[in-house]
């Protein structure tokens, strides 16, 4: 099992969070991972050791190939990333449930020269 | 029990729903004029939008600018493709990373739900990579500022 603490560092890194976000499409290559962030390879394969030895990642030996996909723990962790997000954006919909209740509705507000 | 619902569609969508108390004439002001706007599209305690620029009209465009206070902050751009009052929005809209993201295509519904609304976001993104770079985008947001917009994420 791994440390909570491996875990954070692991996912301290906007390009490692890239990596489990594109993960979470499916297992992919080392080329097909460096593409959507303008690195070297070299700088990507350091990105998914650290994530490998976190835990979060597992590669698969395939030929030549060594495709990665989720590990388990990368799939809690990426389903905790998204009810925080969940919840924050949650919490602007529920200031717009404020913003509405204070908002009169159109048709009671009386018009010019008219009374109530 | 939470009322949002978020899935994704395909390769490239993400669907967002929530109900609202409102009727849908309420919902599509909230959405479109800035005053309104200002006051809800934030995040986290602290964030505000000191500009909000809304040009609600086809081919009109916005701007919304966001910032913690304490020298961070970001910004978006978009344009107005279709408004029928008040029942739908169609907008592209980008993020400034500073570099601009990919444009995000959104589609808003406003349908009559008893007496509310049930509101339904569709983002059209141009490929699954960039719905993935969304959502870690949105996992940086909720990291170091506790901030999401209406972004997306994968849920399957």
């Amino acid at each position: 099992m791994q440390s909570l603490d491996s875990t954070f560092s692991a996912l301290a890194d906007p390009t490692r969070r890239g990596i489990l976000a594109r993960l979470a499409l499916g297992e992919a290559t080392v080329t097909e991972l460096a593409e959507p962030f303008e690195m070297t390879q070299p700088a990507i394969s350091q990105h998914l050791k650290v994530l490998e030895d976190a835990g979060l990642i597992i590669r698969r030996i395939d030929g030549t190939r060594r495709p990665r996909r989720l590990a388990r723990a990368g799939i809690e962790a990426m389903d905790q990333w998204l009810a925080m997000l969940r919840k924050a954006l949650d919490k602007n919909y529920d200031r717009l449930d404020e913003v509405l209740s204070a908002m009169q509705p159109p048709s009671k507000q009386p018009r010019k020269g008219e009374t109530r | 029990m939470s009322k949002l619902t978020l899935t994704t569609e395909g390769d490239t969508h993400v669907i967002v729903t929530r109900r609202f108390a409102a009727p849908p004439e309420a919902l599509y002001r909230a959405h479109t004029d800035p005053k309104l706007i200002q006051k809800w599209l934030l995040g986290p305690e602290g964030w505000t939008m000191p500009v909000c620029i809304n040009e609600a009209k086809p081919g009109g465009k916005f701007r919304y600018e966001w910032t913690n206070g304490k020298g961070a902050g970001f910004h978006i751009t978009g344009e107005i493709l279709e408004l029928e009052p008040f029942s739908r929005i169609v907008h592209v809209e980008r993020m400034y990373l500073p570099d601009p993201t990919p444009d995000n295509h959104i589609e808003t519904r406003f349908d009559p739900d008893g007496t509310g609304t049930l509101m339904t976001m569709r983002m059209t993104l141009p490929d699954a990579q960039t719905r993935a770079a969304m959502l870690s985008t949105g996992m940086e947001r909720g990291m170091e500022a506790s901030y999401v917009r209406l972004e997306g994420m994968i849920q399957e």
